[in-house]
């Protein structure tokens, strides 16, 4: 099984880089995944991605896109919930990106 | 002996036919068979009265996994899977209704 | 977009003894994304899914019950359950984790009656 280092420490992924474990995730980890993700983690990152993790707490579910958008702009204001400010945080789609960064597994139904 | 029940009484015959042909001994309830052992099931009234013959014991994680734990027939006895091992060890033989 | 078609999901099963509850509830929130006008119907040992404190730590499966309180942010809202399955349960609207409503079993009926799609499980 493919893994990522962290630290000294092995994490196991899925071949497309999400975490196995969700208890496996720390602020590290997340940060590594998004630098392989070439993305620079920013306040606004973070809301979203601590959004994603307290929206699987409840639920259990990666949201879908158009779900977490919806919940974003009514939690943060209009500004934020729309696909193209998330898009612009998250080039390859705010379920898959912002997710794996999240250690969640990828979105129901996302293909 | 053990008679081993893993479907949800409503939805199956395994437990009628098993408490139609059990005349003694224990009858353990396992998975979807959890059922059985709760108040206000319409099953209830069979099971009370195959306790004056078998002794009826239910799975207690397969219960609190479907939300009744605090609503089982007074009399029905709680096993953990140790108790399930200790229950197949102790009897001679075992019939699973699957 | 073509038209709406009306889709229902009739669950009928308990929830971890088998695969079908969750299979159904995932089917749900894939279809949730196409628009269609989707209601849930809930059976037989189908009203276990939506029982309160589930807890599945013992059996070591995911517990997927607080799911279908997400169903409402994919604005799957029309959630109907049968009245006579609830009873023969010993269960009432106040022991389900999610708002429903009840229906006699020919009311639920004739809500299948006029479905487009029906999808069992």
């Amino acid at each position: 099984m493919p893994s990522i280092e962290v630290n000294g420490k092995s994490y196991e992924t899925d071949e497309e880089g999400y975490l196995i474990n969700l208890a496996d995730w720390n602020t590290d980890v997340a940060n590594f995944i998004a630098q392989q993700e070439s993305l620079n983690m920013t306040d606004n990152h973070w809301e979203v991605v601590n959004f994603l993790r307290e929206y699987y707490e409840e639920y259990q579910i990666a949201p879908a896109v158009r779900v977490l958008t919806k919940a974003i702009g009514k939690k943060f204001g209009p500004d934020k919930g729309n696909s193209q400010y998330l898009y612009e945080l998250f080039p390859y789609g705010p379920g898959k990106q912002a997710c794996k960064i999240a250690g969640l597994p990828k979105p129901t139904g996302c293909i | 002996m053990l008679h081993i029940i893993n479907k949800s009484p409503l939805g199956n015959n395994s437990l009628d036919s098993c408490l139609r042909a059990a005349g003694s001994g224990d009858i353990l309830l396992i998975e979807d068979a959890v059922y059985a052992a709760t108040k206000g099931n319409s099953m209830e009234g069979r099971v009370r009265e195959a306790m004056s013959r078998l002794k009826i014991y239910v799975l207690l994680p397969d219960l609190e996994a479907r939300g009744l734990a605090d609503r089982i027939i007074e009399g029905v006895s709680k096993v953990e899977y140790g108790g399930f091992v200790d229950l197949v060890a102790a009897n001679k033989n075992c019939q699973s209704w699957l | 977009m073509s038209e709406v078609k009306k889709f229902m999901f009739v669950n009928r099963k308990a929830p971890y003894g088998t695969i079908y509850a969750l299979e159904s509830l995932e089917v749900v929130l894939i279809t949730a994304a196409f628009d269609q006008d989707v209601s849930l119907a809930f059976l037989d040992d189908g009203v276990y899914q939506l029982k309160k404190s589930q807890q599945t730590k013992g059996i070591e499966t995911k517990n997927f019950s607080p799911t279908y309180r997400a169903l409402e942010g994919y604005d799957v809202e029309k959630l109907y359950v049968e009245k006579e399955s609830l009873e023969a349960r010993g269960l009432t609207e106040e022991d389900l984790l999610v708002d429903v409503t009840v229906l006699s079993s020919k009311e639920m009926g004739a809500l299948m009656d006029e479905q487009d799609v029906v999808l069992s499980f």
